[in-house]
């Protein structure tokens, strides 16, 4: 017999109707949906968090505005709050805590994807990645009892002995302050640059280092000059990375900052972040503007850190679809 | 000529040299807090220490018993919460998602976890204190529960990842239905997977304070059902630390021990049991 | 060209159109699927042209042809497994019984038409548990019924001697040619009218698929098969009928010895002697 041809349409939409049909009896419909109202759910949470944090804090917005982010004074007494004093605290306490995070951990991270034989290597990555683990009150404990009272007794006397001609070594040394702050959050943050830039160094094709070594050049050189030039962009990311690890950490912080809402041109000198003052007032405060206040500051705290997250996400998925196009 | 390489040797000495003195000092970290804690908490660690709760300000002695079973109590609030909807939330991305809705979720879920923590506490004081007019147990349970699902999401749908295609189609090739399919053998398969990402996220939640400081607050006492305020193990270390009593000093260290002796151990067990699987 | 019996189709070409199958004396009950006029897509390319076929019951029915000349991907939309893959679409029609198979519930059909694979994917579960697993999705859990089938399953593929004694152990413990014999023994527990076997025998030893190729035989009375091969003496050896496809054309499909004695298509005869794939 020969085979007539069936008009698509009409067999195509029967048969997606069968199929419909046949998906709701067997539960697969439903599972899909039901999974995918959990998956949605981390929509809704962003969603209604920005929210959140916005419509509790608009009396506080529509009083001080834009000006918010540029006043200095924080008194809850009189009612007037300016973020100036903590998002500078975040920002000098983040920079200083990469300053110190960043040349430790990109060389670290050198030596284990390098140098180190891969037993050893993975071995101390297994260690590093423990410290990511470590709950920050206990590198606060830890930077109460030890970190601060080691750098008011040696670290920051040192430092004014060699370096006190610059602004920032100079004035009374509390011990704790935005340097140990920073210093402590350097360590917290360090894993994360070692654990990605580590990353991204590995995934560097080895005719790259083949060819460098090829034309002559030591190990070092190669790694230097071709290895993490090539790397670039995952160690950048990384660096955002703990950058907005650094801007969001609170306990520790606070712990060792001094908890001083002031701008002062010294390192050694004590001072806030904005997580650190909301970590503090945020139980006792009585005043609505006072709260409201408090959340407008983690409204800019949530846009700091979405902002440098986001665009490391973005170079993260750009270094690994390079990585994949090769 | 030789004078330039003998110099190019010596940089390559001793700049490995150096990134190996990074590497140390890096891991050193981790020893140089762990002896610490050890040498100053130790001592104050005892039977009385775990199960008593804390004395009046000022006076000496008592224990955090209270901080650990609420820790353990809001734990397993957060868990309640974040982990079936992160689990499933996962099997989605891994099984069900077509188009560009699952890299929204992805990237979204990364963000979030990225958010500090101390904002998903402002978040859970919002919607949970504020209309119950108090601090409890419930609206910490929430924020950690929170924070638990993204994490739960993206360890999931890699655990599932890992399945092979083919066990999928014998399944499906005996007549099981998708979902019968994922619940009977593309879970059961990656169990190892996910309970280690599962295990992995509550240890990273069980250290987290934050979050705590304006839902839970604290408690010197016993907290019975959720709607109080309740101590856990975090806040009370945090709490004491910044006190100026030496006794509550001599107890942080002493809970910092254990808090950071139970993160580690979750930890080093979990990562190893990967480890020495993929080692085969 | 003659038509003997009840089961022999014949190949009639006509100009411009694939070639089809004429019918002749068959039977209607003889014929388990008809194929008529399959086209199949990957997304906008097609990969199967206008493939019409009929599947003869309880026969062997071989598929052979060079890689990549869509036999496996034939083979797949007998059991819609092609489903799984997004933008894969099949069109024309395919009468399994006289019911519309590509319009069936899937899971149903599933269970009439079993499949085995090219490697073996056991289950990592007991040997037990792979065999029950289509019993238990299917609805049979009850202990002494279970237990019957499952050793039921396990004779029909010649394993049970072999493992009688360790139903409990994990199907990873057998070596690759048990294993395989356990994925049919897999199949076979939910009585499927109709087995599909793609290239079951490409990662065994001789030994292992010659035990395997004994088996079918011993499954024909039971079940229709068809098989995917790429090894033509395995075709000769095992099948009734074979249908030589070539880049998703099937070009001639007859019985086994009229396809390897005397061929009717200049292509398949430089296929069958080797002048390529």
């Amino acid at each position: 017999m020969a085979s007539t041809p069936i008009p698509t349409g009409r067999a195509a939409s029967n048969r997606r109707a069968h199929a419909f049909i046949q998906g709701l009896r067997s539960g697969d419909t439903f599972a899909h949906l039901f999974t995918l109202l959990c998956a949605a759910s981390i929509l809704l949470v962003t969603v209604a968090l920005v929210y959140e944090l916005y419509i509790n804090s608009t009396t506080a917005q529509h009083k001080f505005g834009l000006g918010f982010l540029t006043g200095r004074t924080w008194d809850p007494v009189s009612g007037d709050f300016g973020a100036l004093p903590f998002v500078y605290g975040t920002l000098v306490t983040s920079a200083l805590a990469l300053l110190v995070a960043v040349p430790l951990g990109v060389g670290a991270a050198i030596f284990l994807s390098e140098l180190a034989p891969p037993r050893i290597s993975n071995a101390l990555t297994f260690v590093i990645e423990l410290l990511a683990a470590v709950p920050s009150v206990i590198y606060g404990l830890l930077g109460i009892f030890i970190t601060a009272p080691f750098l008011r007794q040696y670290g920051e006397p040192f430092l004014k002995r060699t370096l006190g001609f610059l602004p920032l070594f100079q004035g009374p040394m509390y011990g704790v302050g935005m340097l140990t702050a920073g210093f402590v959050l350097a360590i917290m943050v360090v894993p994360f640059v070692i654990s990605l830039s580590r990353e991204v160094l590995m995934a560097v094709p080895v005719d790259q280092r083949e060819a460098a070594l090829g034309l002559g050049a030591t190990k070092w050189e190669s790694t230097w000059q071709v290895v993490v030039p090539y790397a670039r962009i995952g160690i950048m990311a990384s660096i955002f990375l703990a950058l907005a690890r650094a801007l969001g950490e609170t306990m520790a912080v606070t712990m060792v900052i001094g908890n001083d809402p002031r701008i002062s041109s010294s390192l050694f000198a004590p001072g806030y972040t904005i997580a650190a003052v909301i970590a503090n007032e945020f139980a006792e405060a009585t005043a609505d503007l006072h709260l409201q206040a408090l959340i407008e500051l983690g409204l800019v705290l949530f846009a700091l850190t979405i902002v440098i997250n986001g665009l490391a996400r973005i170079a993260i998925i750009f270094t690994t679809q390079k990585g994949s196009r090769q | 000529m030789l004078r330039r390489n003998s110099w190019r040797k010596f940089v390559n000495y001793f700049m490995f040299s150096m990134t190996g003195l990074c590497a140390l000092v890096a891991v050193g970290f981790l020893f140089f807090i762990l002896a610490y804690l050890v040498w100053n908490g130790g001592s104050s660690l005892s039977w009385a220490f775990l199960t008593h709760l804390p004395a009046p300000v000022g006076e000496r002695g008592g224990g955090m018993a209270n901080a650990i079973v609420g820790s353990g109590k809001l734990l397993l609030l957060a868990s309640a919460f974040g982990i079936p909807i992160g689990f499933l939330g996962g099997v989605y991305l891994a099984e069900f998602g077509a188009g560009s809705f699952p890299f929204v979720v992805r990237y979204t879920a990364d963000l979030l976890n990225g958010v500090p923590s101390i904002l998903i506490g402002i978040f859970a004081y919002t919607i949970v204190v504020l209309p119950m007019k108090h601090f409890s147990a419930l609206a910490g349970g929430l924020a950690l529960g929170v924070m638990m699902i993204p994490i739960a999401v993206r360890s999931t749908e890699e655990a599932l990842r890992t399945v092979p295609l083919m066990l999928r189609e014998g399944a499906l090739a005996l007549g099981a239905s998708k979902w019968k399919t994922i619940a009977t053998v593309v879970v059961p398969a990656a169990r190892k997977g996910i309970v280690t990402g599962i295990v992995l996220d509550i240890a990273r939640v069980a250290g987290e304070t934050a979050p705590l400081l304006f839902t839970a607050l604290n408690n010197q006492f016993w907290s019975p059902g959720w709607n109080q305020p309740i101590a856990s193990l975090p806040v009370m270390v945090y709490t004491y630390a910044i006190s100026p009593y030496d006794d509550w000093h001599r107890q942080a260290w002493a809970g910092g021990l254990v808090l950071l002796t139970l993160v580690l151990v979750a930890n080093i067990v979990v990562r190893l049991s990967v480890s020495g699987r993929s080692a085969r | 060209m003659t038509t003997s019996e009840a089961s022999s189709a014949t190949m009639v070409v006509q100009e411009g159109r694939p070639a089809q199958s004429v019918g002749g004396t068959v039977a209607a009950d003889d014929v388990k699927m008809r194929v008529s006029g399959l086209d199949f897509y990957y997304g906008p390319k097609q990969s199967l042209f206008g493939i019409s076929i009929q599947i003869l019951t309880n026969r062997i029915t071989a598929v052979i042809g060079p890689s990549g000349c869509g036999k496996s991907t034939f083979l797949r939309t007998l059991n819609r497994m092609y489903e799984t893959v997004p933008h894969a679409r099949a069109e024309g029609e395919i009468l399994f019984d006289n019911e519309d198979l590509l319009s069936m519930d899937p899971v149903a059909l599933r269970r009439r038409v079993g499949m085995v694979f090219q490697r073996p994917n056991p289950f990592p579960k007991s040997i037990l548990d792979n065999i029950a697993y289509g019993l238990r999705v299917n609805g049979t859990h009850r202990g002494a019924a279970l237990q019957e089938k499952v050793e039921k399953s396990l004779r029909r593929a010649a394993l049970w001697d072999e493992v009688k004694d360790q139903l409990h152990k994990s199907a990873y413990a057998l070596s690759v040619g048990q294993q395989q014999r356990l994925c049919i023994a897999r199949a076979l527990a939910v009585n499927p009218e109709v087995l599909l076997l793609d290239e079951p025998c490409s990662a065994l030893d001789p030994i292992a698929t010659a035990k395997i190729e004994e088996l079918l035989y011993s499954l024909q009375d039971q079940c229709t098969l068809i098989i995917v091969t790429h090894n033509m003496q395995q075709a000769a050896r095992v099948a009734d009928f074979t249908g030589f496809f070539l880049l998703g054309k099937l070009i001639e499909y007859n019985k086994t010895e009229i396809i390897f004695k005397t061929p009717a298509k200049k292509e398949t005869e430089d296929y069958i002697t080797g002048r390529f794939g």
